[in-house]
């Protein structure tokens, strides 16, 4: 009997697209960033991001054994948690910061509430502003060997000016994965080319947090100024790869574009008016706390639900 | 053991009907108090204190408030012995009183108080209302005085002000903030119920609670549930009497 004749349950139309496989690409995308990062920050920046990984993929197999669950640490996510958890880090934080990252990523976000595809909160994020809040003085020291001094988003809002070439090619103080923009950018076109991710969310979160800028900033249209704003902090690392997850974001398209807007203008906020230069990562966490309310209003109609009918 | 003996009031609020892991009430001195183990033990004895009392005296007068004012003639009760419990904090435990702060008179609404109150004060004897309200806050003060424990070990390297963490330790200040309440009582609260549910399946009859509501009827919008609760928490109570 051929294979035309077999007849089985759903899904009948197959794809090679899996969980590994989107993963996969994101590990993928993400290592120019990292590798711009070993460059510029040097072995500790290596060393801190392998304590990571294996951290969140050792918390991640402990705990689906001990609860005697489906082991899943086959589908890298817990790989693409680690690693974004680690380009959020200084340098220079010592190694248990980044093991207490990890678990909290993987066992108190993620694994408690249900594991990949229940998270409500980016675990990579939520272990990062649980670490900023808990170790402020050790997770905001960017003093290391190659820079001193402070972050270029510190001194664009001290009213300082910025080199921005350096800042776009990444040769600044920051976390290890956030300085260098185009490293991101090639990581970013990568995912966009596979169709792992689209603009929708990263294009409305740019767009409205410049518009922001514009408006709020108190510089006007000043080239230089947005583009530092740009290419300074988490933005872009923030925009592609973490706004852009399929858990924490909303389903619906236009769900999406809301998202994106909400996150821009929260970022502007936090970062015009807020007390510290960088705001990415809590607009982001801010953002993936109100999916569900946005995706509630703007679910799609059935067809034939709508109409006016009074 | 036998239903509503003073003993039985006792281990009922320590452990069957804790009423911070078990019946989740009062939970808002739980998460804002508990920074520190003397403040969380603080506040649960003095609840405690005003909790016992108020029992004690609303089921003295139980057969004298009318049914229809009974929320007020409660509140009026409470709140007497709140502000008792707040001149004398203020006069003997001053720095006390500074920490807890407005959260001494907010006991008047804690639902603790008043639940008890409408759930068993006003349909038990004198020295049972008594015991039920020691039992159920010395259940308060233990989980209090945990929280506030384990907080303060994590958030600030201490308990009750002695240093117990070597001198390398970095503390991790999100548990003394507002978000390390909600870890702290979760992960107790889970251990809890992991301990309860082991028991269960070993034989062990750990919770006999009537109703699944852990007879909370005051927050409760099931009419039938409160009928047959009520009235087989009322003829127990006459049988008691």
């Amino acid at each position: 009997m051929s294979d035309l004749m077999k007849v089985s349950s759903n899904p009948h139309v197959r794809s090679k697209v899996t969980t590994s496989n989107i993963m996969l690409a994101v590990v993928i995308a993400l290592l120019p960033a990292a590798g711009f990062g070993i460059y510029n920050f040097g072995m500790d920046a290596l060393i801190l991001i392998l304590i990571t990984v294996a951290t969140t993929v050792l918390t991640e197999l402990i705990y689906e054994k001990a609860m005697h669950k489906k082991i899943t640490i086959g589908d890298f996510s817990a790989v693409v948690t680690g690693l974004l958890l680690a380009l959020n880090l200084p340098s220079t934080v010592p190694w248990w910061i980044a093991v207490i990252g990890g678990i909290f990523a993987i066992l108190v976000v993620k694994m408690l509430f249900g594991g990949l595809g229940q998270n409500f909160m980016n675990p990579a994020l939520g272990a990062r502003c649980f670490l900023l809040i808990s170790y402020t003085s050790i997770m905001c020291n960017f003093d290391c060997d190659a820079y001193t001094g402070p972050t270029p988003l510190a001194s664009l809002k001290a009213g300082e000016s910025v080199n921005i070439l350096d800042m776009v090619v990444g040769k600044t103080a920051g976390t290890i994965g956030e300085t260098s923009m185009i490293a991101i950018v090639i990581g970013a076109c990568f995912l966009l080319l596979l169709g792992v991710i689209d603009l929708k969310v990263p294009g409305s979160y740019l767009v409205s947090f410049v518009i922001f800028i514009v408006l709020f900033a108190g510089h006007g249209f000043d080239p230089a100024y947005i583009s530092a704003q740009l290419a300074g902090g988490g933005l872009m690392l923030g925009a592609f790869f973490m706004a852009t997850d399929y858990v924490t974001r909303p389903v619906t398209k236009r769900g999406q574009y809301v998202y994106g807007v909400i996150l821009g203008v929260l970022t502007g906020i936090f970062r015009i008016f807020g007390p510290s230069a960088e705001g990415v990562s809590y607009a982001i966490i801010l953002g993936n706390l109100l999916v569900p309310l946005i995706e509630k209003l703007t679910m799609p109609k059935a067809f034939g639900k709508g109409g006016e009918r009074s | 053991m036998k239903q509503n003996s003073i003993s039985e009031r006792l281990l009922n609020g320590l452990v069957r009907e804790n009423p911070t892991f078990v019946l989740m009430l009062g939970m808002c001195p739980t998460l804002a108090v508990t920074t520190s183990a003397v403040n969380g033990l603080g506040m649960g004895l003095t609840t405690m204190v005003v909790l016992a009392l108020s029992n004690m005296f609303i089921s003295l007068l139980r057969k004298m408030i009318p049914d229809k004012v009974r929320i007020p003639a409660f509140i009026v009760i409470i709140a007497s012995f709140v502000t008792v419990a707040e001149l004398l904090l203020k006069a003997f435990i001053p720095f006390l009183y500074d920490a807890l702060g407005l959260y001494i008179p907010l006991i008047v609404v804690n639902c603790i108080i008043l639940g008890r109150a409408e759930a068993y004060a006003s349909k038990n004897n004198v020295i049972l209302s008594l015991f039920d309200g020691i039992g159920m806050g010395l259940g308060f003060t233990c989980a209090l005085t945990i929280i506030g424990a384990i907080r303060e070990l994590i958030g600030a390297g201490k308990v009750f002000g002695f240093s117990l963490m070597p001198e390398s330790y970095v503390p991790c200040s999100i548990f003394v903030l507002a978000p390390g309440a909600f870890f702290v009582l979760a992960a107790l609260t889970a251990i809890q119920n992991k301990v309860k549910i082991a028991g269960e399946k070993k034989g062990k009859d750990m919770s006999k609670i009537q109703s699944g509501c852990g007879a909370d009827c005051m927050n409760c919008s099931d009419t039938d549930c409160r009928m047959r609760s009520g009235g087989q928490e009322s003829k127990e109570g006459e049988s008691n009497d």
